[in-house]
């Protein structure tokens, strides 16, 4: 096969597939005629009327603040934490049961018992739930980033007699940045689920309420609008992520890249 | 004297199973020497560097800094790695890289400038301050590491076989480089290497080791004409005679050494690596 012929097969199957799945759906819905299954084009236009732009600071505002905050808590959390217990052995002895035990608790379970101890279900409410459960992939996986230093670079700032905090601040937290990146990444698409999770469960705006209210009001096209809105999101969060990342992991890549493992 | 090893000894481990990586070993370096360690392969020359350079403890004898007992890394000495690749920064540029020791000195920002911008002007990379390292070449990125070190002014340079990983050609390059540096700067050099003839080559003395527990088997004064040149002092008769003096001491300690020992002490240099208690930073 030639490569122009296989370029252009490729590119085809990546612009074909969706158009054809899109057309498809929207035959099957059409067919079907079920209001519990709007055509795509039906959505479309609900989703234009919800969020493009009129409801946008009523739903899509609420929810992507509770996200950002919360992510950012739980990044600094995770990081102010992580360092310390990967370079104690001590610390990690000590913490591990209670990190293994707490992390391993599904949000679900633990979404009443957010809203009684801080009695609301406002913004800080959903925050706190958010960063509660966005620490954890951080939190982990700057420990292993922080016990993976290469033994050499931290011999080298022993005989420079390079003081603890310049050591931590130039030598451990760069060194652990690719591994607390891979954390945080997990902890973006987590913190999307939680706080659709916890709007869902009980809330007066955002994303998650739409989910809500078109439940119990049998209102399916809002429904599939607050879906696609929400696959939306995640999309572009997780592409803004990878920009950020691509940027402050340059060093990263290129070192990977000219030094053999 | 500037550096005086006594009775240094370092065991891992306890009991039958203890591996003696260094048995008694005692010299010493005068100020401006240039002295070379060489040894048996496995003879644990890095955990005496190591240990010279306090970052590990000896389990007997002491080392003696201008007088001074060395606990830790000691603040007139700077050691260069044989893994460039692994002791330099990723994250920085050559000049970060640098001037990362100065930072916690008592300088003013322009003296650490200029420290660092003559440090990376004697080693030849002023043009390729703001590279990283990883976008160098392997004797480039050593030439770095040791740029760093000079610009730290150190009393005394401790390298550990720094041109192992380096290709020979660059290898004649760097071993001319440090001559010159050495120079240039008045430092005093102790330098591990498994190579003879580099040993002889840049020397004012050998050091031969025994094979594991080791000890100094001789001492060698090296009295070839400065400066030293690749082609000149290499075809100089005493060059040839003390290089196989020296390579006949070494054979003699491998072959009574055998296989075994080396594995074991690089095993326990390994294990030793990680000190317990976490990685103390």
């Amino acid at each position: 096969m030639s490569p122009r012929l296989y370029r252009t097969l490729k590119i085809s199957a990546e612009i074909a597939v969706p158009i054809l799945l899109l057309v498809a759906w929207q035959l099957y819905t059409l067919a079907r005629d079920d209001p519990k299954f709007p055509t795509p084009t039906t959505i479309a236009g609900e989703f234009q009327d919800l969020f493009l732009f009129s409801q946008f600071d009523t739903h899509v505002v609420p929810s992507l603040e509770r996200i950002f905050v919360g992510f950012a808590i739980a990044v600094v959390i995770g990081v102010a934490l992580g360092i310390p217990l990967g370079l104690s052995r001590i610390g990690r002895s000590a913490a591990m049961p209670h990190i293994e035990y707490w992390r391993a608790i599904p949000p679900p379970a633990l979404l009443p018992i957010s809203i009684i101890l801080l009695h609301s279900i406002g913004n800080t409410q959903k925050i706190s739930f958010i960063a509660f459960f966005c620490i954890f992939p951080v939190l982990l996986n700057t420990i292993d980033g922080v016990r993976a230093i290469e033994p050499t670079l931290i011999d080298t700032a022993r005989s420079y007699r390079i003081p603890t905090h310049e050591r931590i601040r130039r030598i451990v937290f760069p060194a652990a940045l690719p591994q607390i990146f891979a954390g945080m990444r997990t902890s973006l698409a987590l913190a999307v689920i939680v706080m659709v999770l916890s709007e869902y469960f009980s809330s007066t705006d955002g994303v998650g309420y739409v989910l809500l209210i078109s439940k119990n009001t049998f209102e399916f096209k809002p429904m599939w609008a607050a879906i696609l809105l929400i696959g939306i999101l995640g999309y572009l969060l997780n592409a803004l992520f990878l920009l950020v990342e691509r940027h402050v992991l340059a060093w990263h890549r290129g070192w990977r890249a000219a030094t053999p493992q | 004297m500037l550096l005086e090893i006594k009775g240094l000894g370092k065991t891992y481990g306890t009991g039958p199973t203890a591996t003696h990586a260094v048995g008694d070993v005692s010299f010493s370096v005068d100020e401006g020497e240039f002295v070379c360690v060489v040894g048996p392969s496995g003879c644990g020359k890095t955990t005496l560097l190591k240990c010279i350079g306090g970052l590990l403890r000896p389990s007997a004898g002491e080392v003696l800094l201008r007088g001074s007992p060395v606990t830790g890394p000691p603040e007139r000495m700077a050691l260069v790695f044989q893994e460039y690749s692994r002791s330099l920064m990723p994250w920085m540029s050559v000049r970060s890289n640098v001037l990362l020791p100065l930072r916690h000195k008592k300088l003013s920002k322009r003296e650490r400038t200029s420290l660092v911008e003559d440090a990376l002007g004697a080693v030849g990379l002023t043009r390729f301050m703001d590279r990283y390292p990883w976008q160098l070449s392997g004797g480039m990125q050593q030439r770095v590491a040791i740029a760093r070190a000079l610009a730290y002014q150190p009393s005394i340079l401790l390298m550990d076989e720094p041109f192992a990983s380096v290709d020979a050609q660059t290898r004649g390059d760097l071993e001319d480089l440090v001559l010159q540096v050495r120079d240039e700067f008045g430092i005093t050099i102790l330098f591990v290497t498994h190579d003879i003839d580099e040993s002889v080559y840049l020397s004012d003395r050998v050091v031969v080791l025994t094979h594991s527990p080791t000890e100094v088997k001789e001492l060698i004064p090296v009295e070839l004409p400065k400066p030293r040149d690749q082609i000149a002092t290499k075809a100089e008769p005493d060059f040839a005679q003390l290089r196989a003096h020296v390579y006949r001491l070494i054979k003699r300690e491998q072959d009574v050494q055998g296989v075994v020992a080396p594995q074991a002490v690089e095993v326990a240099e390994a294990e030793a690596a990680v000190p317990p208690g976490g990685t103390a930073v």
